[in-house]
């Protein structure tokens, strides 16, 4: 398939940072073709698109609108999601820095249809380039009379992955510790301040200005029937090139690893493709010829996530693998529920003790036992996050984890492509034990 | 910049929210600017005076967050990405090098007070690994044959 962009469409040309530059390529005219529309209208519009959320749940943004209540006489708040920290993902990063004034375009369309007031844009406190490019197209969209009647604050955070999970969102937002909240009441009943409040992902409100100015209904003929449109595609790992490639949806994985990416470096062998950012199952090579959409990579036990993909080639051991991203997991889990917060330490004590070659098979199965106490047990997903990794790698190469037990060390020998990498919170349990000791 | 002048600048970013609690986290952002890149006991205190909250509630909210410091820093930071993409792109070989060059470990800060070492979660620049954050600023790819050069430019600058 070809490259299709959409997304990131003139950014090669012209300055999409700027209003003169965006208008260029024809920015700035689904606004007021937008704002000609009664928020019903383009609420039907939207829906029509089918537009599924690039946040990685997938849900669909027209039907998010739909549920927000512009009757009440509250405000309504639109929230854009920017606290980009999936390890593999790195589109919203890219948009934030090259187009913005889209994504303003998209903030303003969005805001019309729910009838708000107030946009709040969440970036991630290390985007500090990106957040410094975002603020000044804001201030100068708002400059150029593009606002009105509505206003755009970018809010930084400070470093939490759990952030960009949309309830810890709001609370982060509001001034608290991140961490989520029970559901329901859902955001669009009850969300920011306790108002109906729409949150998506960046790509996702990016995508909203082109619906517009094609239409919804031509829109949705591009990319896969069940998932339209493009995607920024970031692929990372063991690729010769690796980047960002925006392509329609149902592009096939293999097209992106092998053509795109250039495939596997030094002439090794691909042995696992996490394909939505790292806290998704891992695909086997023989599971590679799918279609790159949301109900394609879920009939697989997957998911299409944030459409990030991370190519393992076979220098590195799984379970090296399992436990970075596990000490990652435990870092990340912001405590608020039991499962999570202790059982991502199990996770990661018993991947030590497996690499380090003293577990038994009793701690294989009893690493399988803590993730399935985990799953499903918790207010937020990070918990599954933590425990997909895991239990993926030991279900597609279990004679790996095995080999650890019964070879008394890891098979790799020192050799693992990862070997020795430490990890932040390697610090906290060393500070911790030298402090008992 | 006085205690006055912060109370002003804080109070015109609470001002931009529907309520001002939402200034925490760059009022907890400022302060550390303002006392050498870590929140003091006092720091807790003017952000707490400036939003009407109590001292105790800022800290814990900072705690929260990596990018808040409660502990004296480096007056520079090299943050090394180590997850998943950077390791398999060989962040350990970097993180050994700084380690070197810097002659501190992870988590420590140069004798002289100068640079802080951390290695960092995912700073999500995967397809350009391994990444390195120098003051904040990212640069990518990063080898170890890179790493004299950037701690040079980072002693000459201070």
């Amino acid at each position: 398939m070809p490259a299709r962009s959409m997304l990131l469409a003139g950014v090669e040309e012209h300055d999409l940072t700027t209003v003169e530059g965006y208008r260029a390529v024809g920015g700035y005219e689904a606004l007021p073709k937008a704002r000609a529309m009664t928020s019903d209208d383009l609420i039907a519009e939207l829906q029509a698109a089918n537009l599924r959320g690039r946040g990685g749940a997938g849900f669909p943004m027209g039907r998010k609108a739909s549920l927000i209540d512009r009757k009440s006489g509250r405000p309504t708040y639109l929230v854009v999601n920017a606290d980009e920290s999936e390890p593999g993902a790195f589109k919203d990063r890219e948009v934030v820095a090259k187009a913005p004034q889209r994504l303003i375009e998209g903030c303003l369309i969005s805001a019309h249809a729910i009838e708000s007031r107030h946009v709040f844009i969440y970036i991630r406190g290390e985007y500090l380039t990106e957040y410094e490019i975002l603020q000044a197209a804001v201030d100068e969209a708002r400059a150029a009379g593009l606002f009105d009647p509505v206003e755009i604050t970018v809010h930084r955070g400070a470093g939490a992955y759990i952030c960009g999970e949309e309830t810890a969102l709001l609370d982060s937002l509001e001034g608290r510790r991140g961490q989520p909240r029970p559901r329901p009441p859902f955001p669009p009943v009850q969300g920011l301040y306790g108002e109906p409040t729409q949150i998506n992902n960046v790509c996702t409100i990016a995508s909203v200005p082109e619906i517009i100015a094609m239409g919804a209904a031509e829109w949705a003929k591009i990319g896969a029937e069940s998932s339209p449109g493009t995607a920024i595609f970031s692929i990372s790992g063991n690729v010769v090139q690796p980047g960002n490639y925006e392509l329609e949806l149902g592009t096939p994985m293999r097209e992106l690893i092998y053509d795109w990416a250039g495939g596997i470096p030094d002439g090794r062998e691909l042995k696992g493709v996490i394909p939505g950012g790292s806290s998704v199952p891992i695909l086997t090579p023989d599971q590679i010829d799918v279609s790159l959409d949301y109900d394609s990579i879920g009939a697989l036990g997957s998911f299409f996530g944030s459409a990030s993909l991370i190519v393992v080639d076979d220098r590195c051991c799984m379970v090296q693998l399992a436990l970075r991203a596990a000490k990652f997991y435990m870092h990340e889990s912001c405590g608020k529920c039991t499962p999570c917060r202790e059982g991502t330490r199990w996770q990661v004590q018993l991947l030590e003790k497996i690499e380090a070659g003293e577990a038994t098979h009793a701690d294989l199965d009893l690493l399988s036992s803590v993730g399935s106490r985990i799953l499903g047990k918790s207010l937020c997903a990070l918990g599954d996050f933590a425990v997909y990794p895991v239990q993926s790698y030991m279900r597609n190469y279990p004679d790996e984890f095995r080999a650890h037990v019964d070879q008394g060390g890891c098979p790799f020998h020192g050799q693992s492509s990862i070997e020795g990498i430490v990890a932040p919170s390697d610090l906290h349990v060393h500070a911790a034990v030298e402090a008992h000791a | 910049m006085t205690t006055r002048d912060f109370d002003a600048q804080v109070r015109e970013i609470a001002s931009q929210y529907p309520d001002s609690r939402s200034a925490v986290l760059p009022a907890l952002r400022i302060a550390q600017e303002r006392h050498d890149g870590w929140l003091p006991p006092e720091a807790f205190v003017e952000v707490a005076d400036a939003l009407e909250l109590t001292p105790a509630y800022c800290q814990a909210v900072a705690s929260f967050y990596d990018m808040y410091h409660l502990a004296p820093t480096g007056k520079h930071s090299v943050e090394v990405c180590t997850n998943l993409s950077c390791a398999l792109a060989k962040a350990q070989d970097v993180v050994e090098a700084f380690e070197s060059e810097l002659g501190v470990k992870v988590g420590e800060t140069t004798e002289d007070g100068e640079i802080t070492f951390r290695a960092v979660e995912c700073l999500n620049a995967c397809g350009y690994a391994p990444v390195v954050a120098v003051d904040h600023r990212y640069r990518h790819p990063v080898h170890p044959e890179d790493v004299p050069a950037i701690v040079e430019e980072l002693r000459a600058g201070s």
